[in-house]
């Protein structure tokens, strides 16, 4: 352990060359892994790219509650982000006639974080138990607004149709492929981005907010603005994961909102652990896989499947699935 | 004459019934190694925490080079040149040593990233060479919830330093350290301060070390300064050898 004390390599700073940046090293595992799992897709039956797409978008909703479980917190409340997302994907589908599935994905995004930012000041100033009860909150709230405004579909939503790409429209036999390619697209994009997030200046601060406020507070930094961008970045991942599902769905519905939902993506984040964004979009491709196959062959009992599973991985991987393949940096 | 660096005026503070400060007036100038003794509760503290932000006081005001900074948050003093380590050292125990220092190294940047890397070569430089000044390179890759404690309170000084402050507060620095390593962490800290200008402000109850370490004492008692001068001058007034040091109980 420890490197050599002449000239001491910085941790994920290779000596030179074209990868010498850490960001062009990241941009380049995620063309690689998009890459990949295009060809994957490409093979794969119908059924595994939906699922594969579920994975990615709810994925993408997790990755934002990893960021702030990096600064200690985790929001029992994500199904808001992740329904605002959805919903407005879908209504400037129905409304607006706007169908680019990649322009959707992005007014999921970006509606999100407009209604959510307002909350950061307040939501800053929390931490533990209030900070994931606030966030419960601020979800039935939206599920309760969601299930009584006809106009938004009441309880029982509305349909999306089939968005477009480009300004081209997407085959019949090709859609599910494509929007496979979409969400696992935008999957990548940001699992990149998080990871360099993650490596920055202030992902470092955010790591330090978690282990001790007053330190951070007495070196200058400012805890509440960590916490409040955390907070921010995860709505924007949150809406464009719910914008992402709508579309593979063809569905929304209040439901997005609702409590267990926000519990579902809380699950694979600690399935993940904080410390890999890889981990993210593995554990919510368990969780999908678990759910398709006690769906259909333990239907009732699926929720216990799961159960036990987190109970093993908290026992048995308390830092979660991604510890298996994390290093500490030196 | 140079104005004075930090100016506290009329300064009151009470807890309820308990009065832990009781009109301070205290000027520091430049390049002062200030100990302030006193037994637990006269107010040492008290005015270390005023002066930092973590308490305000109840009247009076804190001046920094003629700047009220009195009504500030604790960050806002830090980043307009004051620095604090602790009693208890405030670590971030699951970061290594090495990460301490680049959380340190971020939190006063002006100009911190979303896509920087923490760790890359100028900010792992600057860090080391931290380390080196306080001795601590051999723990570069340890835990902070590992290291002995001497080894936690000369990082945690270390942290305090990376903003290159102009006043720099330490909380009892040899608090919890066995008797024989004292003066040699003090040898450490005070080798490290490299800055012949930066004005120390050092809580601390051995004598010994105050006398060594010290250009000034300000000695407390029940919230009031009861002594304030050299060493020597200071230690052998009647009221310290009372109030601090115990040595006229017996007369």
């Amino acid at each position: 352990m420890g490197t050599p004390s002449s000239v001491p390599v910085p941790a994920g700073v290779a000596p030179g060359g074209l990868f010498a940046s850490p960001g062009v090293r990241h941009a380049a595992a995620a063309l690689g892994a998009f890459a990949l799992l295009a060809l994957v897709g490409s093979f794969a039956p119908k059924w595994l790219t939906f699922l594969l797409t579920m994975a990615a978008g709810n994925g993408l909703v997790s990755l934002g509650i990893v960021g702030l479980m990096r600064g200690g917190v985790v929001p029992f409340g994500q199904g808001m982000v992740f329904a605002i997302g959805g919903y407005a994907a879908a209504l400037i589908y129905n409304r607006l006639g706007f169908t680019d599935a990649i322009g959707l994905a992005l007014a999921g995004g970006i509606a999100a974080v407009l209604i959510a930012a307002p909350f950061a000041p307040l939501l800053s100033r929390y931490r533990g138990i209030f900070f994931a009860m606030l966030t419960l909150a601020l979800s039935m709230v939206t599920y309760g607004l969601l299930m009584k405004l006809e106009t938004f579909g009441g309880s029982d939503g509305f349909n999306l149709g089939r968005p477009t790409l480009l300004g081209q429209k997407l085959p019949d036999d090709r859609v599910g492929f494509i929007l496979f390619l979409v969400t696992v697209g935008f999957a990548v994009v940001m699992a990149a981005l998080a990871r360099i997030y993650f490596d920055s200046t202030r992902g470092l601060v955010t790591l330090a907010t978690r282990e001790n406020e007053l330190r951070v507070e007495y070196l200058g930094g400012s805890v509440r603005q960590a916490m409040a961008i955390n907070f921010v970045l995860a709505a924007f991942c949150g809406g464009l994961g719910g914008a992402l599902v709508v579309m593979a769905l063809g569905h929304i519905e209040p439901t997005f909102s609702f409590w267990t939902t926000s519990g579902e993506f809380v699950f694979v984040a600690i399935l993940a652990g904080w410390h890999s964004v890889v981990a993210v979009f593995v554990a919510s491709t368990v969780l999908e896989v678990v759910r398709s196959f006690s769906s259909s062959y333990f239907p009732n009992t699926w929720q216990l499947a799961l159960g036990v599973f987190l109970l093993l991985v908290i026992r048995f991987l308390p830092k979660g699935i991604g510890s298996l393949w994390h290093r500490e940096r030196r | 004459m140079t104005p004075p660096l930090l100016e506290a005026r009329g300064l009151n503070k009470r807890f309820g019934a308990v009065v832990a400060a009781a009109d301070l007036q205290v000027d520091l100038a430049a390049g002062e190694r200030v100990s302030l003794i006193g037994s637990n509760g006269a107010g040492k503290t008290t005015l270390v925490n005023m002066i930092t932000g973590y308490l305000k006081p109840d009247e009076g005001q804190i001046l920094l080079e003629g700047r009220d900074i009195t009504p500030l948050a604790p960050r806002a003093i830090t980043r307009l040149g004051v620095a604090r380590s602790f009693q208890i050292p405030q670590l971030c125990g699951d970061l290594t040593v090495l990460d301490n220092m680049l959380v340190a190294n971020a939190c006063h940047d002006p100009g911190l990233s979303f896509w920087k890397p923490a760790r890359r070569a100028e900010t792992i430089a600057r860090a080391e060479a931290l380390l080196e000044r306080f001795r601590l390179q051999e723990h570069r890759h340890r835990r902070g919830a590992e290291l002995p404690g001497g080894v936690r309170k000369l990082l945690d000084i270390a942290m305090a330093l990376s903003a290159e402050p102009r006043l720099l507060l330490l909380d009892e620095p040899t608090s919890g350290v066995a008797a024989e390593e004292k003066f040699p962490m003090m040898d450490t800290i005070m080798g490290g301060l490299a800055d012949a200008h930066m004005t120390v402000l050092f809580v601390e109850h051995d004598m010994d070390i105050v006398e060594r370490y010290a250009s000034r004492v300000i000695a407390f008692y029940a919230g009031r300064i009861i002594a304030d001068g050299a060493p020597g001058e200071a230690l052998a007034s009647a009221d310290v050898r009372r109030y601090v040091t115990g040595e006229l109980i017996a007369e």
